[in-house]
């Protein structure tokens, strides 16, 4: 008995610190509508900066929880800063493109902490007088895990308190619900974000300096605790507080004892959590059926053009480039040529639903990972032939789309996005832990192209045809009646449904393929490597097609395509240089202010209209 | 128009731009180009003293007047921890940097991705530092060698220490991956071979880097074990230990514990460091032979800073490549490869001999037990354990790898 409630003290201890980050989190994305990639790096932040504090000041009490409190104070100013110079240029942006200048941020304060802090994992001292452990029907608790189980249910309070007793709470829960209105009635809404920044931030920062005495503080608690935190949010309902306080003791529970059971489960458990409640519960734990009234934000987005002549021109003068380029340059520039083309085309399958649908997925990855797996095991296990894989495994990844994609479009927005994740997630886990059959984390080796192909020059012809085709083909679907169906659908479900068209079933179909065309890029991808791992299906594969969608321009057609080029060219070149994350995020930084459209966006304003085929519209 | 979005945007291409130009290899004539690749920016804690450690060494063998004559210029890349960039570097610098041979890696799946990419560019490789077993057994190649003692010869290192313990209750902890359970099943194997009656009464296996200290901690107390061996390590190991220490875990109980004696991992605990733990380690500032006192004087010399086991993993994969260039006579692919078999040269550490039958080199790792000294962990009671000893024989080595 003793056992199981110490395990359960335990479990919420471990629930306090991830609600603290998560309500932080919460709270931001509430207000904002900033899918924050950076809040795990405030976290961070926290964590070290207190450290240094508190070896600084380390004689007496006080000076263990004033080093905390300014840590967490200190971040919230760094996140209030960084809403003030960064974020604040950039909310008529396209809906999400503020979680590219995020990813950014993300860069540049991994490379400062290693800077500033070193490499070394640092351990700080314990909390002086909570550095034992107390016995509780004869086991023993540690006092800081009783502190931690306080202190949770007493930020929940105060932050319940600060929302609904105060006048500024009241106001950021009305710009919680429609942030027009409090516009319109003579707030300043522009404080009010950089206030919320500051204490989601704070939030962040505070979770991360309160682990000081637990865990050794090192560079990668950013990115160990962003999906967690997420997780959490979206579980809990996003927006709602009690909703994260919830889920964080759902989830430090469900580990505690889990493990008891299953050892392996920590792996994924979490994830599963997520999908049984999304799938239940389509707005998380105690969320609240988001309210489309009004559109997210920015202009509304002009319709997608068949592109004019001299386009096309263009357009067929770069294949010529591409078909010569062999003859002209060395081998290596073809490899990267090869790596570019099918980062483009995972790209413009992620953006066939993300763009057209309106359906943003944060576990593409998950498609081009079975399209590369499914071709490796074809080869492992059936001996087939890379022409017949090429066939086969892009329609074991559509199937895949197909299973969880059934799921998914019955969600929309972020919750959609999570619940996609939750899947990768999962095939992620399956694939990694399968030791027998994938090979686990040791992946699958020597899948290497067919004699024929096996020249360099040949695969990049082979990769032109393929990837090639398959952006045409993507592009050819979203100027077909299909495409404008789901176009509509994503401008307005209420119209297309009262004309009589089933919207659901068209974005079914739409994950499906867009699955099936990352499942053809992966399946390239396998063969220009050689070899296949898990990382092909985590969460940074998912995050880099984000990315390159974002950075293209979510509105134009051509945005996947330059966005892949872009990334790709860029990490290729600056991570030959110290410190290059940080000047990959600087540059990162730097075309989001300048090119809120993306970079294909920005281009297309600047070249003249009748070129493009777009309509000049007043 | 002048618009400061134009401005910015100028701005990021200049920057660009100016990256794109110097960023190209610089083409010094008349060198031996080595092609480097490691997760820099992934695991700097363990791949920076690395890198200083191969640094120290090609400054002193071109000091020394190089190799065949020619200095040796390392071309040195980050793969960010993936593999497929790792591939896509090994690429570039095979077909465009027109290297002699690669080496390098710390992650086993990179390891095992350049390992394959060796065998169809037919292109040798040294992998440094990856442990995995499978780079020169089950996915062994004629292209490919390994410095680093691996999983399995460092677990039966500690299965024999283990071996002498009255302890017949094991616990076991590891981090959920191919490492960790390669560690598990090797150090099981080789304890049950030296003491049949032993029985493991409980498993854990935390997500990597993701430990649930507590939770875990508890889990493995209520199993009520003799003795705990330990695969975990970084960050996973500080929050095992302080809640252990915490829950009374490790009263009474002996623990094994892998890498733990390593710097990388056993410095950031300081004063927590485990106290009377059985580990595998590198205890530099003990080893008092002269090749070893002058090679951590020189390292000390020029980095301000002591060396960790990545550093001696580093300085070695330099002295092993190039006694293997000069045994070689040449740069010739073959040649190499057929001078690195059954190669012998010294290291601070002691004699080092690739084995010719699986491309394992012999170098050892020293198990000791830790203890805490003026505030920070240290290994004490140490032995210097030859890799030779923990490596299978010909015939057995034969059928554990099918490619040759």
């Amino acid at each position: 008995m003793g056992f199981y409630f110490a395990q359960f003290l335990t479990g919420l201890a471990s629930a306090a610190s991830l609600f603290l980050v998560a309500s932080g989190l919460s709270i931001i994305f509430g207000v904002t509508r900033i899918v924050n990639f950076a809040h795990g790096s405030f976290y961070m932040l926290g964590a070290y900066l207190a450290y240094t504090l508190v070896d600084a000041w380390q004689a007496g009490p006080f000076g263990f929880w004033g080093a905390v409190i300014i840590a967490a104070v200190a971040v919230g100013f760094i996140g209030a800063a960084i809403e003030f110079l960064l974020l604040r240029r950039i909310y008529h942006a396209p809906e999400m493109f503020q979680l590219v200048a995020t990813f950014g941020v993300v860069l540049v304060i991994q490379d400062l902490t290693l800077m500033i802090w070193g490499a070394e994992d640092l351990v700080g001292p314990r909390a002086p007088g909570l550095d034992g452990a107390v016995e509780i029907f004869g086991e023993l608790v540690p006092e800081y895990d009783l502190a931690l189980i306080v202190l949770g249910p007493a930020v929940l309070g105060g932050l319940w308190l600060l929302f609904n007793r105060t006048r500024w709470g009241t106001l950021v829960r009305a710009a919680t619900q429609d942030r027009e209105m409090v516009g319109a009635l003579g707030v300043n809404q522009s404080w009010l974000f950089t206030g919320v920044f500051f204490l989601g931030s704070l939030l962040a920062g505070l979770g991360g300096a309160l682990q000081v005495p637990r865990e050794a503080v090192s560079l990668l608690m950013d990115l160990n605790i962003i999906a967690e935190a997420f997780v959490v949010v979206v579980i809990g309902g996003m927006g709602s507080i009690p909703g994260a306080f919830l889920a964080a003791v759902l989830l430090g529970e469900m580990n505690a004892f889990g493990i008891l059971i299953f050892p392996q489960i920590t792996l994924v458990m979490m994830f599963l959590v997520m999908a049984v409640v999304l799938v239940v519960r389509p707005w998380g734990l105690l969320g609240k059926a988001e309210a489309a009234a009004r559109p997210p934000s920015g202009a509304a987005e002009p319709p997608l053009r068949v592109a004019g002549g001299m386009m096309r021109w263009l357009a067929m003068g770069g294949l010529a480039v591409l078909l010569l380029l062999p003859f002209l340059t060395d081998e290596f520039t073809l490899v990267l040529l090869i790596d570019i083309m099918v980062f483009a085309l995972f790209a413009a399958s992620l953006h066939f639903i993300m763009g057209a649908g309106g359906m943003v997925s944060f576990g593409h990855a998950a498609y081009f990972g079975l399209g590369a797996y499914g071709a490796a095991l074809l080869i492992k296990f059936l001996s087939m032939p890379m022409e017949l894989t090429l066939i086969l495994a892009p329609v074991i990844a559509g199937i895949g789309a197909l299973a969880f994609g059934w799921f998914c479009v019955r969600l929309s927005g972020v919750y959609l996005a999570m619940l996609s994740m939750a899947f990768a997630q999962i095939a992620w886990s399956v694939v990694f832990q399968w030791y027998e059959v994938t090979g686990g984390d040791d992946g699958l080796l020597g899948i290497w192209p067919s004699e024929w192909a096996s020249d360099k020059t040949v695969f990049y012809y082979l990769t032109i045809a393929v990837c090639g085709g398959g952006i045409w083909a993507l592009r050819r679907i979203l100027f077909a009646p299909f495409g404008y169906t789901l176009r509509a659908g994503r401008d307005s479900a209420l119209r297309v449904d009262a004309i009589g068209i089933d919207l659901r079933r068209h974005q079914w179909f739409s994950f499906a393929l867009a699955g099936m065309f990352a499942g053809i890029a992966g399946t390239i991808y396998v063969f220009s490597k050689g070899s296949v791992f898990p990382d092909e299906m985590s969460i940074p594969r998912s995050v880099d097609g984000l990315i390159m969608v974002l950075l293209g321009g979510v509105q134009t057609v051509a945005g996947p395509v330059v966005g892949a080029a872009s990334l790709t060219l860029l990490e290729d070149f600056i991570s030959r240089l110290d410190y290059w994350r940080m000047m990959l995020g600087a540059v990162v930084i730097a075309i989001v202010v300048a090119a809120p459209q993306g970079i294909a966006g920005a281009f297309l304003q600047l070249i003249p209209a009748r070129w493009t085929g777009r309509e000049e519209t007043a | 128009m002048i618009t400061r979005r134009g401005i910015l945007a100028g701005l990021g291409l200049t920057v660009a731009a100016t990256m794109w130009g110097t960023a190209g290899p610089s083409l010094a004539a008349d060198t031996i180009k080595i092609g480097e690749i490691n997760s820099y920016t992934r695991l700097p804690a363990f791949t920076i003293p690395y890198r200083n450690g191969w640094q120290l060494a090609v400054e002193e063998i071109n000091a020394a007047g190089g190799v065949l004559g020619k200095p040796l210029q390392i071309i040195s890349r980050d793969d960010a921890g993936k593999p497929g960039n790792a591939v896509k570097i090994a690429e570039e610098l095979v077909s465009k940097d027109k290297v002699v041979m690669l080496a390098g890696t710390f992650f086993s799946h990179i390891g095992l991705a350049v390992t394959d990419f060796a065998k169809q560019r037919k292109v040798m490789f040294l992998a440094s530092e990856p442990l995995s077993d499978a780079i020169v057994w089950a996915k062994g190649n004629d292209y490919t060698f390994r410095l680093r003692p691996s999983t399995s010869m460092q677990a039966t290192m500690l299965a024999e220490q283990a071996a002498k313990l009255p302890a017949k209750r094991w616990a076991t902890i590891a981090p959920n991956y191919k490492y960790g359970q390669d560690a598990v099943a090797a150090f099981k194997a080789a304890l049950k071979a030296r003491k049949p009656d032993v029985e493991f009464v409980e498993e854990q296996w935390p997500a990597l880097f993701k430990i649930d200290a507590g939770a875990t901690v508890r889990a493995i107390a209520a199993a009520k074990p003799d003795a705990i061996y330990n695969v975990t390590f970084g960050g996973d190991l500080a929050k095992f230990v302080r809640e252990g220490s915490l829950r009374g875990l490790f009263k009474g109980r002996e623990v094994v514990s892998l890498l733990t004696g390593e710097p990388e991992y056993l410095d950031p605990l300081k004063k927590e460091a485990p106290d009377g733990w059985i580990v595998t380690g590198y205890p530099w500032y003990a080893i008092d032979t002269p090749a070893h006192k002058k090679f951590v004087a020189a390292y000390q010399a020029k980095f301000d800073d002591y060396p960790r086991t990545g550093s001696i993993v580093g300085y070695n994969t330099m002295l092993a490549i190039a006694a293997t260039i000069r045994k070689a006579g040449s740069t010739d692919r073959d040649k190499m490869i057929a001078a690195m078999k059954g190669i012998s040269f010294d290291s601070p550490t002691g004699n080092v001999t690739f084995r010719s039958v699986d491309h394992q080199s012999t170098m050892g790792a020293y198990v000791g037990r830790t203890a805490v000294k003026d505030g920070k962990g240290v290994m004490v009671d140490w032995v210097y354990a030859d890799g030779a000893n923990y490596l299978p024989n010909e015939a057995e080595t034969r059928k554990l790898r099918p490619a040759n």
